[in-house]
């Protein structure tokens, strides 16, 4: 029987076997189903990818107002429109070890100050150009720009000097980095021919496809390159992604058959839509996290006690329980988890605690006029409901929360960052650092709780340079108790990915750095 | 001059002087939104220079009346002006969602019109019996649902169980006329769900109301049977009402269809609004205002013209 069965396993492997027919066949030699499922992954595991085809992508969070320039890159469907015609330096891989890209090796000094990058040769732009460290340096260069709106701004800003030296890209910082190749795995610093200079917007890189479509707010779609770098990657010869931003047609999407992955699955519907024959739910516990937002330094927030009795008033485990139905673990007002490396889980977990909430409440003085909480349907899943749940666990504490719903579509640029207290959600990074640098930094641009404190970026400063790890946690920890205890970051939650995947796509791996593979979902999986 | 074409001249002049009032609303509408535009752009970041700078560059410190008068000046040109939020030509990318929305409006226009009139003259027909009660029953509940609700169940039967039609209705330059039929078809089964009851109910009502009429006695009497009644006799008297409420109603298809769009992810202009109208893109939300007005008293510009044209002491003055 096992001749039989490795028979057809080959058979599967080069194609001449529909699945279907797998599952029956083997079934006919009893064989039960589920085990007859895991057969044919490892028969097409070892056949390697099934080139060609058309991936098709439901991706929520995508806007008519989406640009190409990997600069203002910052949801969901232009990440994973960047991931496909782009390529970073170096990677950071599902298991948290950075892999190299565009850049062949890494090195640094003992101080972790000069960084030296040998870059890949023989890397083809799809225009034709061939990348030269030059490209490498003007991109980092119009990134860190005095008037860039980038995303990474605060990550390159720290760089002091950068020179070509032959085939090595030398950069040196202003402080001592050791987590600099992490930061250069951020998603906006793709490498662009003239570093973008000549058109930011043009959608020329290294990647696995070419923009053939770009719909913003409506569909994108991408032709595989013909010659790209990396043949262990883009598989399918067509993929394309719709911007499905509605929670139940993008679900209708994947189990119509439309489209062969959608991400943000509703945790509602993921134990339900999980019964389907055709399609399987895929959720990893990440770095990600659902936060509620006030802003330090405008109007009442200012008060930390008031602050406080908020971090208070919400209750955590309901949260997790009623809005992630389980896919997920309790935050402790600060952006790091176990996920991260370094992380201090001595640090006691801040639970629901209505008397001592109104006892701050009390203090902060407060007169008592209801504190407006925006969200947004778009802000997270369950973001409305999350916050009636607190608006119910304030009032139990008699502080009184109104919530105002905003449109899904302008949240990120109107009330995002901008309003005093809103819902929102934070992707997480590969390293604490990181996540620091882009969120907690005073001079960063995505400060969204304003958090300006010199003691605390010190701190960072700190643990940047220190190559010895006990003190490097022991720095990070007193940071996250920092944060905890007087920043404006409330976070009940940290959200497990959820994506479903049509059972004819293969290649899916969970990958803790983001939902969708890390948004390279695109460009690593294929259809048999 | 002929009467009727005083009449139908009467009701142009009439359209177009209200087009230019609905602009004036249009104009003082987004005006008198809270927050001028350029705060709206630069939002918590502004600084009073930039601010001012802004303000300059989109001309807010000019008066508002010739404001108004430059926007209309250019607009009648077919300039539309640029959008704020991502610099676009609005006419080029509204163009696009127009012709999107006036596909779907269409294509819903092309079933439900005929079929709301054909049932319509069925009820009449079969006044008071089990078919006129079915009708009845079927289109008023259908009216009765909320859009979003149909367009989920008809998702989920049609979609995903029997794998019939596309869940998500995009349409995009590179399709054929039927791959793109096919890809709206369940966005116009729920539009036509939606609009068919208003229709099929005035029409069963104008005719009713015609029936009482002694001509149509004669008709009887003649030996014509019932359905030859009310096609040939009952039914081009009781066009000026039934042609009202189907303008009123393609009305909404073209106008009011934002629901629709977001369940089936269509491109179309009511989305478009909407985003925009949540970014206080003022240029952008003007120009569809404009549109959605021009629809709107077109259509009811034609209802009228229509039931000038099918009175016949109109027609035929002594």
């Amino acid at each position: 029987m096992n001749k039989q069965i490795e028979y057809l396993k080959s058979r599967v492997g080069a194609g001449k076997l529909s699945r279907r027919d797998f599952i029956g066949k083997v079934g006919a030699l009893g064989v039960a189903a589920t085990a007859a499922n895991v057969m044919l992954a490892d028969a097409v595991k070892a056949a390697g990818p099934t080139k060609g085809g058309m991936l098709k992508l439901g991706v929520s969070g995508g806007e008519s107002t989406n640009t190409l320039d990997p600069a203002l890159v910052a949801s969901e469907v232009p990440l994973n429109v960047l991931r496909h015609w782009g390529d970073t330096l170096v990677q950071v891989e599902a298991d948290g070890s950075l892999t190299n890209r565009l850049a062949e090796s890494v090195e640094s000094t003992a101080d972790a100050k000069t960084w030296r990058f040998g870059i890949r040769k023989g890397v083809e732009f799809h225009n034709g150009k061939t990348m030269t460290p030059d490209d490498v340096i003007k991109t980092i260069e119009r990134h860190s720009n005095e008037d860039s709106k980038s995303g990474a701004l605060g990550i390159v800003k720290g760089i002091e000097s950068m020179r070509v030296d032959g085939d090595v890209v030398e950069i040196t910082l202003e402080t001592p980095n050791a987590d600099l190749p992490y930061l250069m795995n951020d998603y906006h610093l793709v490498i662009q021919p003239n570093g973008g200079m000549d058109d930011p917007t043009a959608g020329i890189g290294t990647g696995a496809y070419t923009v053939e479509i770009n719909e913003p707010g409506i569909r994108h779609g991408f032709k595989k390159f013909a010659n790209d770098w990396d043949d262990s990657r883009g598989h399918a010869a067509e993929t394309e992604i719709l911007v499905i931003n509605d929670a139940t047609a993008r679900t209708a999407a994947l189990q119509s058959g439309q489209v062969q992955m959608i991400n943000r699955v509703d945790p509602k519907v993921a134990k339900l839509l999980d019964r389907a024959p055709n399609l399987a739910i895929r959720n990893v516990s990440g770095r990600g996290h659902y936060v509620f937002i006030m802003r330090t330094e405008t109007g009442e927030f200012v008060n930390n006690d008031l602050r406080m009795a908020l971090k208070l008033a919400i209750n955590r485990q309901e949260m997790v329980d009623k809005i992630l139905r389980g896919y997920g673990g309790v935050g402790n007002d600060m952006p790091i988890n176990a996920a991260y490396p370094l992380f201090d889980d001595t640090i006691p977990q801040r639970e629901y605690d209505p008397e001592a909430a109104a006892e701050f409440y009390k203090k902060s003085g407060h007169d008592g006029s209801p504190i407006i909480l925006r969200t947004a349907d778009g802000a997270f899943p369950g973001a409305v409901d999350a916050a009636a749940l607190f608006q119910q666990s304030a009032q139990a504490a008699g502080i009184p929360l109104e919530i105002k719903r905003e449109p899904n579509d302008g949240y990120w640029s109107e009330v995002w960052n901008k309003q005093p207290f809103c819902a929102s959600y934070w992707g997480g990074r590969p390293v604490q650092d990181q996540m620091y640098s882009t969120a907690y930094l005073s001079t960063a641009d995505w400060n969204d709780t304003e958090f300006k404190r010199p003691d605390f970026d010190a701190l960072l400063l700190a643990a940047k340079a220190e190559l010895d790890l006990v003190k490097r946690k022991d720095l990070y920890s007193k940071m996250g108790n920092m944060l905890r205890d007087e920043g404006g970051l409330i976070c009940p939650m940290f959200n497990d990915f959820v994506d479903a995947v049509a059972t004819n796509v293969e290649g899916y791996e969970e990958d803790p750095n983001g939902e969708l593979m890390n948004s390279f979902a695109g460009i690593r999986c294929w259809t048999t | 001059m002929h009467p009727v074409l005083t009449l139908v001249a009467q009701r142009l002049a009439l359209g177009i002087l209200l087009l230019f009032a609905a602009s004036a609303l249009i104009f003082v509408g987004t005006q008198i939104l809270p927050g001028d535009v350029a705060q709206s752009i630069l939002g918590q970041s502004a600084t009073p220079e930039s601010l001012a700078n802004l303000r300059k560059e989109l001309g807010l410190n000019e008066p508002a009346l010739s404001r108004y008068f430059s926007w209309l000046g250019n607009a009648l040109q077919g300039d539309l002006g640029t959008a704020l939020t991502n610099g676009r030509d609005i006419a080029e990318s509204l163009g696009k969602r127009f012709a999107n929305t006036m596909f779907l409006a269409g294509s819903a226009a092309i079933i439900s019109v005929p079929l709301a009139i054909f049932l319509g003259l069925l009820a009449v027909r079969y006044k008071d019996r089990w078919p006129d009660k079915l009708i009845s029953a079927v289109t008023l509940t259908s009216i009765s649902i909320p859009e979003f609700l149909i367009g989920y169940v008809l998702m989920y039967f049609i979609s995903v169980k029997l794998g019939w039609f596309s869940s998500v209705a995009m349409i995009n330059d590179g399709m054929s006329f039927f791959e793109k039929l096919n890809a709206i078809a369940l966005p116009v089964m729920v539009l036509v769900m939606v609009v068919l009851a208003h229709m099929m109910r005035m029409t069963r009502a104008a005719i009713l109301n015609v029936m009482q009429s002694a001509y149509i006695e004669t008709a009887e009497l003649k030996g014509l049977s019932g359905f030859q009644v009310i096609a040939k006799h009952a039914f081009p008297n009781a066009i000026s009402p039934i042609v009202n409420v189907v303008m009123l109603n393609l009305a909404y298809l073209v106008v009011g269809v934002v629901v629709v769009e977001v369940v089936f992810v269509y491109p179309g202009m009511g989305q478009y609004l909407v985003d925009h109208v949540s970014k206080r893109d003022v240029p952008v939300v003007q120009a569809c205002g404009l549109i959605f007005a021009a629809v709107y008293i077109g259509l009811n510009m034609l209802a009228d013209i229509i039931s000038i044209l099918a009175n016949p002491r109109l027609r035929h003055p002594k």
